[in-house]
């Protein structure tokens, strides 16, 4: 067992435990900061596997944004601080399902790779991806951009459901939208 | 380097968030779960891209920042329905969304009969 070795494991032991934890634990909040720490380590894993550039999008996309936004979600949907009780559902078919699914995959790797042992290329620099983005992944690349407009367009469109209604239809629904505001404000 | 190791903390990771999304009530959370699931299949890609000799090189990493670009997306969206969701209900239990609409009354739908 080489160093390798001993950092893919200490980082793939923190992932599995911080995404046990994620999954498990009784606060909104802490769920979205053991997630950080789960995708912390896989970055980290990313780093030892040599490929550096996945690492820092992992980072600022995945740490930077999508954390940020579910955090803010937590606190939009004015989550309770403390522990809460009724974040679950009955757990033996989740576990049953989970627990199969995730120790079925592991076997199944483990029987194709055994203690196998692969020399590690030289690191992946984000020229060399960048050449294959742009060279040979050029279509893919330019059809998520337009799936990534559609996707901003969506969001926007869900978040204002005053978009896309007619007048009447709109004169009626902003009235009732003030209604139910009225009857919300006391609370 | 042992492909065995990333491969096994991927696939336990997998298996965490399918259990994740099955167990939670809270769709914040779901998303949570979702979000290991894809950095599970991520981890797969970029183990496969280091282990596997292709023609193409690099494909695995370009395909995981494509899924990465493809989870942002996701999570906007997906936000952006728990948001209207928790507007229209004031909760974000996702067993508590009714799949199907009650039938219009005549009284709510003043408009219908303009159309």
């Amino acid at each position: 067992m080489t160093g390798t070795d001993a950092l893919l494991l200490a980082l793939g032991a923190l992932a599995v435990g911080s995404g046990a934890l994620a999954v498990a634990t009784r606060h909104l909040v802490r769920a979205g900061l053991y997630l950080v720490l789960c995708l912390a380590a896989v970055a980290g894993m990313y780093l030892v596997l040599t490929a550096e550039l996945v690492a820092w999008v992992q980072v600022l996309i995945y740490v930077g944004a999508v954390v940020v936004l579910l955090l803010f979600a937590v606190m939009l949907t004015r989550a309770p601080i403390g522990a809460s009780t009724d974040l679950d559902r009955p757990g033996w078919p989740a576990a049953l399902i989970g627990g199969g699914t995730g120790l079925g995959l592991a076997a199944l790797l483990v029987e194709a790779y055994w203690w196998s042992s692969v020399p590690l290329p030289t690191a992946g620099s984000a020229e060399r991806i960048g050449e294959q983005i742009f060279g040979s992944w050029v279509l893919p690349f330019e059809v998520l951009s337009v799936l990534l407009l559609a996707a901003l367009v969506g969001a926007i469109i869900l978040s204002r459901p005053d978009i896309g209604r007619s007048p009447v239809d709109q004169a009626g629904v902003s009235g009732a939208d003030e209604a139910s505001a009225e009857g919300r404000r006391p609370r | 380097m042992r492909p065995v190791i990333p491969y096994v903390t991927a696939a336990l990771l997998f298996g965490l968030g399918t259990y994740g999304v099955l167990r939670r009530r809270n769709a914040i959370l779901v998303l949570i779960a979702v979000e290991l699931m894809l950095n599970a299949v991520n981890l797969i890609l970029v183990t496969a891209d280091t282990t596997v000799r292709s023609q193409l090189p690099h494909g695995g990493q370009v395909f995981a920042l494509f899924v990465i670009v493809l989870a942002a997306a996701e999570v906007g969206v997906g936000l952006a329905i728990v948001l209207q969701l928790y507007r229209l209900r004031a909760s974000v239990a996702v067993d508590e969304v009714p799949l199907a609409e009650p039938p219009p009354t005549t009284a709510a739908t003043p408009g219908e009969a303009d159309r």
